[in-house]
């Protein structure tokens, strides 16, 4: 099914899913609001800035827009809709918040670097078989299963 | 003729209207997936829960199947079709910085969404670490920019909008049917070892 989706997604828009591309726009809207001058000055925050549009006025943006109303929708009609924090029962609420918030930084660098997160470079992108989609499927995964050793107490 | 907002066949207008129209159906399967669930996610890396597996490698071998077929007959014009650009490094040290980042907060970035819209906390964190992340990527850039373009010292490293068959000149339907055969034996393999390891109720 997520295949059929990706595909259809290629074939009306030319391009893939993507899903870190909304938080960097978010992040550049910010910027540009609190401090516009810093935002122009910068080399990474001005590519993503033009006079004519906003930076929220990106395809990424209300395709995660679509993604939070379709889990929502999802959630709701399975009855899993609830506020929690999901855990391991053998470590603390506060020690999952604290690794949750640590590894989003870590991917929010890392999918900068690689131009794409998940969804964007290593699905989207060996889907039509990119070469640099590949390697980065291949070192999140290879680097996950290398690193799961050191944080086995957090999830077994 | 594919694809279709670029050939202008649909009209721009309706690209943002798309846009949410394809996310909606992409959370709605992610979340029905299971995707919510950071701890059903990690299992992929424990041995106790493949799903992940079968889904990532499902999708991309559909979607490449699919894509390739529709070229052979002449409905899309791959030439429009956007092909992630290879940076070397970049893609290596970029995912190995994601790779610990998934294990340390047992999301990604889309995943973490589908939780965040479902209500669980910790997805909401974990985008907002994301935010923060790009934000010192953002600040530190004039440091990583040469990484980031391929330039300095890692000169060389901007090999193109290649596609791997394009790099190693093997044939693309050769390369689609030997993944197919590997997500195949993947899927297999994955349920002996699931069979063996401890199950984890989540």
């Amino acid at each position: 099914m997520l295949g059929l989706i990706l595909l259809a997604t290629f074939y009306i828009t030319g391009r893939g899913l993507g899903a870190s591309g909304a938080a960097k726009s978010t992040v550049v809207a910010a910027v540009d609001r609190v401090a516009p001058k810093h935002a122009e000055e910068s080399t990474y925050y001005s590519k993503f800035i033009s006079d004519d549009l906003h930076p929220m006025n990106t395809w990424l943006v209300f395709e995660a827009i679509g993604v939070l109303a379709g889990a929502f929708l999802s959630g709701a009609i399975a009855g899993r809709l609830k506020i929690k924090t999901e855990h391991n029962p053998k470590i603390t609420r506060r020690r999952r918040l604290v690794f949750a918030l640590i590894g989003g930084i870590l991917f929010g660098v890392g999918s900068q670097i690689a131009r794409g997160c998940t969804s964007g470079a290593a699905l989207s992108g060996a889907a039509v078989l990119s070469l640099g989609g590949f390697i980065t499927m291949m070192a999140i995964f290879g680097s996950a299963y290398g690193f799961a050793y050191f944080f086995r107490k957090l999830w077994t | 003729m594919g694809p279709l907002i670029p050939l202008h066949i649909i009209p721009e207008t309706w690209n943002h209207v798309i846009a949410v129209l394809l996310g909606m159906a992409f959370g709605f399967i992610m979340e029905s997936s299971g995707f919510s669930s950071s701890r059903k996610i990690v299992g992929l890396f424990y041995g106790y829960d493949f799903t992940v597996l079968r889904v990532f490698f499902t999708a991309t071998v559909v979607t490449a199947i699919g894509l390739y077929y529709f070229s052979y007959m002449g409905w899309i014009d791959m030439s429009f079709v956007y092909i992630h650009p290879t940076y070397l490094t970049a893609a290596i040290v970029g995912g190995l910085i994601m790779g610990l980042g998934f294990v340390s907060g047992g999301y990604c970035p889309g995943t973490s969404l589908i939780g965040a819209a479902i209500g669980r906390i910790d997805g909401i964190v974990f985008t907002t670490g994301l935010m923060i992340g790009i934000f010192l990527f953002s600040e530190a850039f004039p440091v990583l920019e040469g990484i980031y373009e391929g330039t300095g010292m890692f000169d060389g490293d901007f090999l193109g909008y290649i596609t791997i068959t394009e790099y190693f000149n093997i044939s693309p339907h050769l390369f689609i049917f030997g993944f197919t055969v590997v997500a195949v034996a993947a899927f297999y393999f994955t349920n002996l070892i699931r069979k063996r390891v401890k199950p984890v109720n989540y």
